[in-house]
């Protein structure tokens, strides 16, 4: 019967085998190359490390989404675990509100940053009322860290109370009937149950911080983030065996960061991404 | 129940054997020859391969190279299920979800190209025999467990297959809809005749639906035989174990005479030396202390309320467990005498 | 239980995240339809700057609409089957062909433009056309269809369904689309939501494909937001929310594929958009 089927099966998942060789592998091992074609040859990979330029933009990058991933999974746990475990007039709104701007593209999180942050925006404003200084930080590091983490709440506040909604009800009431408090049954019993999500969802996140492009490209083209500058070497320099290598860099580091989640954490992270 | 053979499909495996890729052995090879219009029931613990029989006959699984089955003269061994013109009820179920009861039932004869009416006037049939009209526009699931089953025999039998085969179709039914549905299906079986093979663990259902009854241990076929042969003569401890509850006695023969730990037992023509018997609780009486065969202390009372249930210590080695009227009190501890029916022993 | 001042510590947190998330897009939808930002709503209200979105980025709507029902389709027919496929086999090629198809998750979208640019930008015509920003998206989105398809392929028993089906006599083909399509309807819809959500708000990997002639919303946005007044950019964000909202709400509603259980009863879990992943950024 198995046999019988097999033939069957290849005609079903044919084509988009062809598609992905084509137009993913093929070009991916194109990139690889051409990264290595340069004047400097494989130099291109070295260079990432040895250019000032582009190490900083890396290490950057690298400190940016890990701030973006510990200050996005320290509020969504919060919430998301306050939200799973409470239940009130008007819940459900807030969960909608809360998961409202999941579909934002990056662009679209850059204007909200630059709504709240940037020189008409709310934050100025306020500051200005308060101190008669406008405080105006859109367009830098830190307003992109509020875009990243804008970005990811969403999400993570939505995988967490996912696994928050599927714990044993029962674990904490044994935690409590042995004695330990609200705040110990958290610390003791549901954080560690959790870990796997926080574990994937941190990885998603990290994942798309290093990777994002649309916010940054909103908010300012000077960050020296490593996607704007593998823009800025591609279109401006024309660079693009070195822009090549920095890709190729940022998807290893990416990929990198997703395949030991998956482990660390089991299927969870298949799940989520 | 006889009458019926001949008019059905014969089914012959020969030699089947499965070994599973990673190595298990999942049957050992059996031969076995279920004839046309028998109702032949697969019996036997989880694990023991009495599944594996019947997808192999169904052909969901091929045998190990060598093995064949045969539907009446017709090698089937290559021919996949949709070639074989089998019904199936599978313990699940497996009624297609997007699918309304009418369609599920007349989609086997769609595959087979009836025409129109053909199918309607068929499913109606179906839905008469099976007494569902009324849930002919439900969906799957909207129905209750014994609705599903009904209408699963229904789609299966609606092709007019070569042989039902039913994959422990009740086991998921609650205890009482489980007696009734059996009773429905022992009907249907008879009046179908149409030849069945049917997979079950439960000693009861099988015992009133088969014909014949093949008992089955770790891949391999243990017994095969009547309901009564294998109640009354099991061919190994096994099966004696496996079908009701069977007590052992231990001791050695002397002259004739079994004398074991709570007394003596009179057998006939049994060579001297140490010997196990077994019989039935039934096959026992509580007699009074003295003149009975075997002294015991009860242990356990379990009122069941036509009878009760009486384990007895200290008349063999291990525990004797015998039946008796439900009216007679008893208490644990008391001593009581057991006599055993002669006719009813079995040595092994 | 009475609420406890943690109670309302955490609330009051929570409302505060909240307010973070939408105080900055009720914003946007005011600055949108007031006459001037700066001075605010008592300047008026006027929809002038949504005619002027619409007069200067209407062919970008359009090209992101045609793209993203041209990208569902493609998911369909490449993805449904190959996740069918996976959810029967899980030997060593299997799971290489799993790798493979997930893998545009865990590249950023710039490397994929860049590596299709690097290896088909020669092709004149087709790099000019829509189909080349096409291509990006179906890598993009593929796996979020084939995850939603595998999670109901794998929770339901398609195997005895099948072999019921086998049993009446169905082959491979008419199993395939008699039983096995039809069982997997709620996970098409929840991977249709996810792909046409994403394909309308994808950036990353259209930025660098897009031509002058091909635009799409998010890279239109982009633009405005660059070149246009605040109020232009608002107006624009306005239109992409007005068009992305229904699909968040039938993504709430049908996110979570439902589980087709042919036997047991099991109550529906409560559905909500539990689609997490990583998404254009």
């Amino acid at each position: 019967m198995k046999d019988r089927e097999l033939p069957s099966l290849v005609v079903l998942v044919l084509p988009v085998v062809v598609v992905a060789l084509a137009f993913f592998l093929l070009p991916l091992v194109r990139l690889t190359m051409i990264a290595g074609s340069g004047e400097d040859g494989l130099g291109a990979y070295l260079a990432v490390v040895t250019t000032p330029r582009y190490f900083e933009s890396l290490l950057a990058t690298t400190l940016l989404s890990a701030g973006v991933t510990f200050a996005t999974l320290a509020i969504s746990a919060v919430s998301g675990l306050f939200l799973e475990r409470n239940r009130f007039p008007g819940r459900n709104l807030l969960i909608s509100l809360l998961t409202f701007p999941l579909a934002f593209p990056g662009v679209v999180v850059g204007f909200m940053v630059i709504m709240l942050a940037g020189r008409q925006g709310l934050i100025g404003d306020i500051t200005k009322f308060l101190t008669g200084d406008k405080l105006v930080f859109a367009y830098s590091m830190a307003g992109l860290f509020v875009g990243y983490v804008y970005f990811s709440i969403p999400r993570v506040i939505l995988t967490i109370m996912a696994a928050a909604e599927k714990l044993d009800p029962a674990l904490e009431e044994a935690a409590r009937s042995l004695g330990a408090s609200p705040w110990r049954v958290t610390r003791d019993v549901i954080l560690p149950a959790l870990k796997p999500a926080f574990i994937a969802s941190g990885a998603i996140a990290f994942a798309t911080a290093m990777g994002a492009f649309g916010t940054a490209f909103t908010l300012a083209t000077n960050i020296d983030v490593l996607p704007m500058t593998i823009y800025t070497e591609f279109t401006l320099r024309a660079n693009i065996a070195m822009a090549a290598a920095l890709s190729i860099v940022l998807g290893i580091i990416t990929w990198l960061v997703l395949t030991v989640s998956r482990s660390l954490a089991g299927s969870t992270v298949a799940a989520a991404g | 129940m006889v009458d019926s053979r001949g008019r059905g499909t014969s089914i012959r495996i020969r030699e089947c054997a499965k070994t599973f890729p990673d190595g298990t052995r999942a049957l050992e090879p059996m031969s076995l020859e279920i004839h046309g219009g028998e109702t032949v029931v697969f019996l036997g613990p989880s694990g023991c391969g009495k599944t594996t029989t019947l997808r192999i006959i169904a052909g969901l699984e091929s045998p190990d190279s060598g093995g064949q089955v045969w539907f009446d003269d017709e090698d089937v061994t290559a021919l996949p299920i949709e070639h074989r013109n089998v019904g199936m009820v599978f313990q699940s179920y497996a009624l297609f979800p997007n699918m309304n009861v009418e369609e599920n039932i007349a989609y086997g004869l769609k595959i087979r190209k009836f025409s129109r009416g053909e199918v309607s006037s068929r499913v109606e049939e179906m839905l008469d025999m099976m007494q569902i009209h009324e849930l002919r526009h439900r969906t799957i699931n909207q129905l209750s467990g014994g609705q599903r089953q009904r209408v699963a025999l229904a789609r299966a039998i609606a092709v007019q297959p070569k042989v039902l085969l039913l994959d422990e179709p009740l086991t998921a039914l609650d205890a009482l809809l489980r007696e009734r549905l059996r009773v429905d299906i022992d009907r249907l079986l008879r009046d179908l005749g149409i030849t069945a093979v049917y997979v079950t663990h439960d000693q009861a259902e099988a015992m009133s639906l088969g014909d014949r009854i093949v008992v089955m241990s770790h891949g391999r076929v243990a017994q095969v035989g009547t309901p009564r042969q294998i109640y009354f003569e099991p061919r190994d401890p096994f099966v004696a174990d496996f079908i009701g509850t069977m007590n052992r006695l231990s001791g050695v023969v002397e002259n004739g005479v079994l004398t074991a730990r709570g007394g003596s037992v009179e057998l006939d023509e049994h060579p001297d030396g140490p010997i196990e018997i077994l019989f039935r609780p039934e096959s026992a009486t509580i007699g009074n202390t003295g003149n009975s065969m075997l002294q015991g202390r009860v242990s356990g009372v379990f009122f069941l309320g036509d009878r009760t249930r009486l384990i007895i210590e200290e008349a063999g080695e291990e525990p004797v467990i015998v039946e008796t009227a439900g009216s007679r009190e008893f208490e644990t501890g008391q001593r009581v005498g057991v006599d055993i029916d002669r006719d009813a022993i079995l040595v092994l | 239980m009475g609420r406890t001042r943690n109670f309302y510590l955490q609330f009051g947190f929570t409302l505060l995240v909240c307010s973070f998330l939408i105080v900055p897009v009720i914003m946007s939808v005011m600055a949108g339809i007031t006459e001037n930002f700066f001075k605010g709503i008592a300047s008026g209200v006027t929809l002038k700057w949504v005619w002027q979105v619409w007069d200067l980025y209407a062919d970008t709507i359009f090209l992101s609409m045609l793209i993203a029902i041209a990208c569902l389709a493609c998911t369909i027919v490449l993805g449904v089957p190959a996740a069918y496929v996976l959810s029967k086999r899980q030997g060593a090629v299997a799971r290489a062909i799993e790798e493979l198809l997930t893998l545009p998750l865990a590249v950023p979208g710039l490397a994929i433009a860049l590596a299709l640019i690097v290896t088909y930008g020669g092709f004149r015509d087709f790099r000019a056309s829509w189909l080349f920003i096409l291509i990006g998206h179906v890598l993009y989105t593929l796996p979020f269809m084939m995850r939603s398809v595998l999670a109901v392929l794998s929770s339901a028993d398609f195997r005895t369904l099948e072999e019921g089906a086998a049993s009446l006599g169905a082959g491979f083909w008419r199993r395939f689309f008699d039983i096995v399509i039809p069982n997997c309807r709620s996970g098409i819809l929840a991977g249709s939501l996810m792909v046409v959500t994403l394909s309308m708000g994808e950036f990353n990997i259209t930025w660098m494909l897009h031509t002058p002639e091909n635009k799409t919303l998010p890279v239109g946005l982009a633009d405005s937001y660059a070149s246009m007044r605040l109020e232009v950019g608002s107006a624009y964000t306005v239109v992409f929310l007005v068009m992305i909202i229904p699909l968040l709400i039938a993504l709430q509603k049908w996110g979570q594929p439902r589980k087709t259980r042919p036997v047991v009863e099991e109550p529906e879990l409560p559905s909500g958009g539990r689609q997490g992943g990583k998404t254009d950024g």
